[in-house]
This record gives structure tokens, sequence and C-alpha cells, in this order.
């Protein structure tokens, strides 16, 4: 390190060129591989959401792309929080066949329980899927459809079946079981998922609109 | 050194999990299962192998004042590189890894191996040491991984799919129902408790051989530093 018999300001000049050579071969080599894996990882996003939608439908056709034919709403009031819910809507031949919701539950034991919900024009549920969540692996985690089948119980259910203020665990004097240990995160999820039938059955004209309008 | 010793340094001798207790954050963070193990380590080899090799072919040129940050930038590169190639070919991964993949970049391990070593051997040594700490690195995730699996969920290689694609096993090996798992297993404190398992293991076959040899081995010294 000593002994350099070069003078500070041409030192510190070298060093500043190196520096920012080093800064632009690290952001080509940024640069190309993103380049080369930009269309793949748009591709796999899309394949990925896609099938995160086939699994809440269950096999429903459709033949409309999904993704493309969204609708956002908010109801801070019905839903306790001013976060979007999406909605994706399935058509076969222009005749809308499901809409896919998808919404977080906020009151669970950690952070946002990411949802997607399926449902039928005639409000029924399809299917309902936990896309993300940060539960206590173990106590929180059998939301994950790989992990029970919890999830399963509120496929052909609806806002009137059971009635809308049935929509609670049985702990808070409704109708579905909590999962023994996770009442926490039970009584969320269960909670979520009325409030957002709730949702599209305020919105149901709107959500099932025939023609899909091209949002920028 | 010769590669031998070069391979015993990563593995045995300096091993960054067990001796050198370098990177723990990520190995305690993501060791939940072998397959995520698996993932991250594999991730951090690669990683560690071209930054190793990039920093050995330009490690003596550089100003003292700024090696470590054009190491660190190399290092940057590298991982957002390994980081967007697992996003596009292998996605579950990618999403199982979450943070814990751009953090690469933090991983004393990597920067520690290219300034201590790498800047100061030819390629090849510092590819292979790469390889070794890497690889060292490697095993102690699997192993943490398998038996926090094992133990929390009751099942081995249950994730593996995410790094074999749809064609690999779709399952893993089943022991018991995962209801009835050690739950601590798959927590942080687990995880403390079984890395300090671990170390002691490490330390008592140390001292067994260090009996044995009558001190004439060379001793890999305490755990310096715990860092993240």
């Amino acid at each position: 390190m000593a002994g350099n018999p070069e003078r500070p300001a041409r030192r510190t000049a070298r060093a500043a060129i190196v520096l920012a050579a080093a800064a632009i071969a690290a952001f080509g080599l940024v640069a190309v591989v993103h380049e080369a894996t930009r269309e793949r990882i748009a591709a796999t996003a899309r394949a990925r959401e896609l099938a995160r939608f086939d699994q809440v439908l269950g096999g429903l056709p459709h033949d409309n792309d999904l993704l493309a034919d969204t609708l956002t709403l908010r109801d801070p009031e019905l839903l306790g929080t001013t976060e979007a819910v999406t909605a994706y809507r399935a058509r076969f031949h222009g005749q809308p066949v499901a809409v896919v919701l998808e919404f977080g539950a906020t009151d669970g034991y950690s952070g946002s329980i990411r949802l997607l919900l399926a449902v039928a024009p005639d409000g029924t549920v399809l299917g309902v899927r936990t896309v993300s969540h940060h539960e206590t692996p173990g106590l929180g985690d059998f939301i994950d459809a790989g992990k029970s089948d919890w999830m399963q119980r509120f496929s052909g259910k609806s806002l009137g079946n059971p009635a809308a203020a049935r929509w609670r665990v049985r702990k808070d004097g409704g109708e579905f079981d909590q999962y023994t240990g996770a009442t926490i995160t039970s009584r969320a999820v269960v909670g979520a998922i009325g409030r957002t039938l709730q949702l599209f059955a305020r919105h149901r004209d709107e959500l099932l609109a025939a023609p899909a309008t091209i949002r920028p | 050194m010769t590669p031998a010793a070069i391979l015993r340094a990563g593995f045995r001798d300096q091993n960054p999990g067990l001796v050198q207790l370098l990177g723990l954050c990520p190995l305690l963070a993501v060791s939940t299962s072998l397959g995520s193990g698996l993932g991250l380590g594999l991730a951090t080899l690669a990683v560690l192998i071209a930054s190793n090799g990039l920093v050995s072919l330009v490690g003596r040129s550089l100003p003292a004042e700024i090696r470590i940050a054009v190491f660190v930038l190399l290092i940057a590169a590298l991982v957002t590189a390994v980081e967007l190639a697992l996003a596009a070919w292998l996605p579950g991964l990618h999403a199982a890894l979450g943070i814990f993949l751009p953090l690469i970049v933090t991983n004393c391990l990597v920067l520690a191996r290219a300034e201590a070593f790498a800047s100061r051997q030819p390629a090849g040594d510092a590819l292979l040491d790469g390889f070794a700490m890497g690889g060292g690195f490697l095993v102690v995730l699997v192993a943490l991984g398998s038996v926090r699996e094992v133990l929390g969920r009751g099942s081995l290689g249950g994730d593996l799919h995410l790094l074999l694609g749809s064609g690999g096993p779709t399952s893993g090996l089943h022991l018991f129902n995962g209801q009835h798992g050690f739950l601590l297993a798959l927590l942080p404190p687990g995880a403390f408790i079984l890395l300090g398992l671990g170390l002691a293991w490490r330390q008592s076959c140390q001292a067994t051989a260090a009996a044995s040899s009558a001190g004439t081995g060379v001793t890999s010294g305490m755990p310096g530093e715990a860092a993240s």
C-alpha cells in the first residue's frame, strides 16, 4: 500500500477511472443478462398467473385473456381497508362464467394474506387459494393448498349459504370451523372471503358487464 | 497452496458454515427444507466461483483504495445475473428463496473470499477455492435444511420439484404426518439450536483429531467473527 511514487492527485484520478470502468463493466453484464432473460421472465410470470387462475377456476372453460380483462374495486367502508381488490373476469363465448378476485386479508397473525377467490355469476364460490402469506410455519400455513384441504370448505358456499352474518369462525358464532391453534388466521381468512363476497354482490352488474373495456 | 489443501480448507478446516461462521443470515433463514437449502447453496456456489475467478484476474491490478468497491460491484452484478437467470428458468425456486437470493450480495463469505484469497492467488486456485468454500457452505445448508425439514415437516425433499421442474418427484420422501412435526425446527430459534449442535459436533471432531495427532495438525482456530 505504501511506497507508491505517484502523486496523490494522479492516484485519485487513476482510482476514479478504474472504478468507473468497473461500474460500466458490471452494468454491461447486468444489461446483457437482463436483455437475454426479459422475455422469458415475462412469459413465466404470465404462465404463473394463468396457472393460479386455473387452480381456483377448477378447469372451468374460458376463452378470454383474464389478465387483460380486469377491474379494480375499492370499498374501504365494507372491506375496512383502502387496499384495492383486483377482479379478473373469465368469459366463454362472450358470456361471463366467473370472476376471479384477488385481495388481502390484513388482520391475520403476521402481515397480509393474499387470497384468490373465484366466484360464479350467481355468487357461488368456485374455489379459494392462498397466493402468499407470512403466517407461522406449521401453525398458520394450513391455508396453503399443499399443506391442508382447509381452504376447500369454501367451495360451493355463497352469501346466502350460509347467511352473511354467519361468515365467521365457529368460535365467533359463525359457520366455519377454525383451524385448531390458529384462530386468528382462520378468522382473517373467513372474514375476508365473506366481505369480498359482499363486495361481489354490490358490484355484480359492473363485474359481469359484457364489454371488456381496454384499460391503460 | 495445493489443490487438496484448498479443498480441505473449504469443506472442513475453514468451513464457512461451521468454522468461519460467515453468511449465517441466509444459512439460518433459508435452511427450512432440503430443496431451498440446495437452491440457495447452488446459487451461492455459482456466484462464489464466478466472483473468485474474476477477482483473481483483476484483483492485483487495482489501486488499494477502491479494491473493495470494485469487488462489491462485481459481486452485485454477478448476483443480479444469477437472480435474473433463476427468475427466467426456475421461477418456483426464485419465489421460494425470495429476498435471500439478492442478499447473496451481502453474504460476507463472497467478499471475504474475494479479498482474503482470490485477489492474491492465481485464477486456477481462486476458482478451486470458490468451489471448495461454496461447496462447504452448500453442504452445511443442505444438511441443516434436511434435518429441519425432517423434524419439522416429516418429509425430505418435499420441495425439490422447485429445483428439478415438473419432471422431478412431486412430493419427495414422506416420513410422517407434518401435523405432528416438531415446529421449533422450522422457526429461527430451532435453526440456531441445530447449527449450535453442528458446531459442537465439529469442535468435538476437531478435538478428537487434535488429541490423536498430538497437536501436529493444522488448527483451524475458533470462529473469529460471527457475521451475517
